[in-house]
């Protein structure tokens, strides 16, 4: 039995004449958080294309679970799910109908009863059957997570999971990730925040003009630099900080 | 594999519930599909009809055929829409990352145009019972309008569907319906070809809707329906697989 979820080798794509990933190796260990980090324009989305089956690459390997992406991809499919990077949910139906559907065409039976628990897990039974043109972002996102989770796949793809959020809906974000990573399921994910990479990921890619910079623990990139200087800096508390506790406030009044 | 493809009919089921749920809860594309041909029904019945010579005495049984196809070619333009909006908000990625058939998303949308249209159909049907239509055909008439009908659907349809899968806007989506719906007017549908000038009546005579309305029409008032049926069923089958097998190119491309 192999240790790695995703196995990556010599990846490459390019657009027309704009060569976007050079040669791109990675590996994620199973049961981890895995993520990939890059500025806008990167390729972060492209690496996540191909390893789920939407794209196919110019040249290099990836397997999916032990599956090739390039010759199994019905194998990788149903390995895998994916979320991406805007909410993949169907606006008119009903957040109920939404997971049912998923559930249905992931052919399971008792689709009701897996609807049931995942709106349950996600705080959106209150909301189930509302249509989801009415939610907010946050909710959206969650629904867009849990349509995600139907049909337990072993790795999630989560392509930047916190864009355009406020900073409530995502400590839910992250609080879910990390949850799904305790019950065993590896999370590839890419962001564009650091500290976003930095409070989730086991380990950390640094995808830099096509290839992977840096790769390795937060620890490990670390060390990468110079060593720690003491130094003393009055610690002023961010917004982000202030917003939190602010509306944690009033929620408890 | 073959468990993949042994589901194609149950995942295309499962997406054609999905965009009938969008029809019903959405009414208006129902409404706006039947309202504008049903608005050209009534003027030209009690408008302009008067004055015009077709040699047929109740002029509703005239011009229906060419109504019903305008509604038709507008309502394929939702399914374009559709389609469209599909691609963009990400959740034809989300179907082909599950490991369902891959032309089952495409499928649900078609046969979705094919039931929505057929609705439309019904309704202005109904409505131009109410203005005076009368028909003597018999089942097996209906039946073969019925079947013109759906084939003429199907190739307006795969057309939609290169439309809204190589759109980059909603507006382009939709815009290659209005020559389609402009193409009644230049044939047999409001008024007999032989007043036209020549060029005209030579490009009336010979495009797919006089030949489909001519074949419709002989069909309700249970006349000799002669060669028109077959050219107007070579136009439908000849547009739908040249438009079937460039969508499929195109949608090959595009997932």
């Amino acid at each position: 039995m192999q240790n790695e979820a995703i196995q990556v080798k010599g990846l490459q794509k390019s657009y027309k004449n704009l060569p976007v990933l050079e040669g791109v190796d990675l590996e994620v260990e199973k049961g981890s958080i895995f993520a990939l980090l890059g500025s806008n324009g990167a390729g972060k989305t492209t690496v996540i294309k191909i390893l789920t089956t939407l794209l196919k690459q110019d040249g290099g390997t990836a397997s999916i679970n032990g599956f090739d992406v390039a010759t199994k991809p019905d194998s990788v499919r149903k390995s895998i799910s994916l979320t991406g990077q805007f909410a993949a949910v169907d606006e008119i139906l009903s957040g109920r109908e939404n997971l049912i559907m998923i559930a249905q065409l992931r052919h399971l039976k008792d689709t009701r009863q897996v609807a049931n628990e995942l709106l349950d897990r996600f705080g959106l039974t209150d909301v189930a059957d509302r249509r989801v043109s009415t939610y907010s972002g946050g909710m959206r996102r969650r629904l867009d997570i849990a349509m995600s989770l139907v049909g337990k796949p072993p790795i999630i793809f989560l392509d930047e999971p916190t864009t355009g959020l406020d900073p409530e809906a995502r400590l839910e974000v992250w609080k879910t990730v990390k949850q799904l990573a305790n019950n065993g399921t590896t999370v590839f994910l890419t962001t564009q925040y650091l500290d976003e990479a930095e409070q989730l990921a086991d380990r950390i890619a640094i995808l830099h003009e096509g290839k992977i910079i840096a790769n390795g623990t937060l620890a490990d990139l670390k060390k990468l630099f110079p060593p720690t200087k003491v130094e003393y800096v009055e610690k002023q508390p961010t917004l982000e900080d202030i917003f939190l506790a602010i509306i944690g406030k009033k929620e408890k009044k | 594999m073959d468990t993949v493809k042994n589901y194609f009919f149950s995942d295309m089921g499962i997406m054609l519930g999905r965009s009938m749920r969008h029809i019903f809860r959405s009414m208006d594309t129902i409404i706006t599909v039947t309202i504008t041909p049903i608005a050209m029904m009534l003027l030209f019945v009690y408008v302009l009809g008067g004055a015009i010579q077709t040699g047929m005495d109740n002029y509703v049984n005239y011009l229906l055929p060419g109504i019903l196809l305008m509604a038709i070619a507008s309502g394929v333009a939702y399914t374009s829409y559709r389609l469209f909006m599909d691609m963009q908000r990400g959740i034809f990625e989300r179907f082909h990352s599950i490991p369902i058939a891959r032309s089952a998303p495409l499928w649900g949308h078609v046969l979705t145009s094919l039931v929505s249209n057929a609705i439309s159909v019904l309704v202005i049907i109904l409505v131009a019972l109410l203005t005076g239509f009368r028909s003597s055909a018999g089942v097996l008439s209906w039946l073969a309008v019925a079947g013109i009908l759906a084939l003429f659907t199907l190739a307006l349809t795969w057309i939609a569907v290169i439309a809204g899968l190589s759109a980059t806007s909603v507006d382009g989506a939709g815009a290659f319906a209005y020559p389609l719906i402009f193409l009644p007017f230049i044939s047999s549908a409001f008024v007999p070809t032989e007043t036209m000038p020549g060029p005209v009546r030579a490009f009336a005579e010979n495009q797919p809707v006089t030949a489909i309305v001519d074949a419709i029409r002989a069909l309700l008032s249970n006349q000799q329906v002669g060669n028109d049926i077959w050219i107007a069923l070579a136009w439908c089958v000849g547009i739908m697989l040249v438009a079937y097998v460039s969508a499929m190119r195109v949608y090959k491309r595009r997932v």
